[in-house]
């Protein structure tokens, strides 16, 4: 109970804890996916892993938009960057995320690109309406909650008229991730990771609301329970996930009720309908190839998609070898799996991305579990 | 990136956008997502665009806590950082 007092309210933290040491049946495992890499990053953060019993795991899975970004599109976007006057806006996350040759966009501005972080949309628009002689490239990752932003940039360039504008689109669909990680042991039972339910996740759900999740519930028979981010949040979902495999139900519940609905957000499910499709297969670091995960802006506004207005080669991407990233996405492996782990492999020198990104499996055990990963490495080598 | 912030709306313009109050820190958003917004409304707001609505409430606590996570200052730092 080391973290207890990191709780704004303690009292509630060891109710929650005592409830659930309480209700989890020590005869049984119970294996929930957190999807999203917020819900990873609070987990080791707060040391929620403590405070419920051992028996209770958590599958980190693959909800880091930066994480699942294949390097081929990495490198794509890297060659956007280096296109003679022009200027590639990027959320600070990607930056250092090694492509090809551990070449990344900070490396490509160190050698001349004019790459800017970008914290919105809002900042690449004005950034493109004071450079109008220069080519203006947004690199819009991220899942259902960053995609309204770039499709309102998209509407925004097109009423203003705004020509040096256009987005890189890489936006991704968490409820298709998901199903292919179940479908996955059908595939290749190698792949199998059991799991018991899902932590789903919770700011996704701001925007599509609940209800894309209930096909889980319904062909999947998993429980599934909306998670706000906050470590009570995740403790009083996991307690929600412990009743339901217990009573033997199958249910989508929303444990974040105070901001999520069914429905979702409309206007921005409406503005987003009218930006973008879906593409019909797209590559997830990890992951493969999925159909209808991910989406590509729609010919209407062809002007402002920079796969249609620049060429970009046909690259083959090199990972590097030995990085167990991809498995660690999948939940098949954790961070201590990978040899590279804190020897060559740290967030000063990433090999992957799983280590570059904050929200990153790895770079959660490094900041928080260092030394026990290390041990239990050192421990499994020996053996 | 992941992480939404709550806070406080302090003035609202024509064009869909508001400027709001973040943790001590002024910042223009975006809440052409959201239907109705009004001055002293807490939004949840995400790569500068405004989400949903929240209680004042729960912007309160999410916020005291982000704070003692020491999650405010990284995401106030990310937004200052980046260009604009």
């Amino acid at each position: 109970m080391k973290y207890v007092d990191e709780f704004r309210d303690r009292a509630l933290a060891e109710k929650l804890s005592a409830a659930i040491h309480a209700e989890a049946d020590p005869a049984r495992d119970y294996n929930f996916m957190e999807f999203c890499g917020g819900h990873t990053h609070a987990i080791f953060r707060y040391g929620v892993q403590d405070l419920v019993p051992a028996n209770v795991h958590f599958i980190h899975g693959p909800g880091c938009p930066v994480c699942i970004l294949p390097i081929r599109r990495l490198d794509d976007a890297i060659e956007l960057a280096e296109m003679p006057g022009a200027i590639l806006c990027s959320y600070g996350d990607m930056l250092r995320v090694p492509g090809s040759k551990r070449r990344s966009l900070m490396s490509a501005k160190a050698d001349g690109a004019d790459v800017r972080m970008v914290y919105s949309t809002l900042d690449a628009l004005a950034i493109a309406r004071a450079n109008p002689d220069r080519q203006v490239v947004f690199l819009g990752i991220g899942f259902e909650t960053t995609t309204p932003p770039s499709a309102l940039a998209i509407r925004q360039a097109a009423d203003e008229g705004l020509e040096n504008f256009s987005v890189f689109c890489n936006h991704v669909l968490t409820p298709a991730a998901i199903r292919h990680i179940l479908d996955a042991p059908e595939i290749d039972p190698e792949q199998a990771v059991r799991l018991d339910g899902f932590l789903g996740p919770s700011h996704v759900s701001t925007v599509i609301g609940s209800k894309p999740y209930e096909f889980l519930a319904e062909k999947y028979a998993k429980p599934v329970v909306i998670a706000g981010f906050e470590p009570l949040d995740v403790m009083q979902s996991v307690l929600m996930l412990i009743r339901q495999v217990n009573d033997g139900r199958v249910a989508v519940e929303n444990q974040y009720t105070r901001v999520v609905t069914r429905e979702g957000n409309a206007k921005a499910q409406e503005l987003v309908d009218d930006v973008f499709e879906l593409r019909p297969t797209f590559e997830w670091r990890g992951l493969g190839w999925m159909a209808d995960s991910a989406l590509a802006i729609r010919d209407k506004y062809a002007r402002f998609d920079a796969e249609k207005r620049f060429p970009i080669s046909e690259k083959t991407a090199r990972e590097v070898k030995s990085c167990e990233c991809p498995a660690i996405l999948r939940g098949v492996k954790k961070p201590k799996d990978c040899k590279l782990f804190g020897k060559v492999c740290t967030p000063e020198n990433p090999m992957g991305s799983c280590m570059v990104s904050s929200e990153g499996a790895c770079a959660a055990y490094w900041t928080y579990r260092r030394a026990e990963t290390l041990a239990e490495m050192a421990l499994e080598a020996a053996e | 990136m992941c992480l939404a912030i709550p806070a406080l709306v302090t003035d609202l313009s024509d064009d869909g956008m508001a400027v709001v109050s973040l943790g001590g820190v002024t910042k223009t958003i975006s809440v052409a997502l959201l239907d109705e917004v009004s001055a002293g409304d807490y939004v949840l707001v995400h790569v500068g665009y405004a989400l949903h609505k929240v209680s004042e409430e729960e912007a309160q606590r999410t916020l005291a806590l982000m704070a003692e996570g020491g999650l405010l200052d990284s995401e106030l730092a990310e937004i200052g950082e980046a260009a604009s």
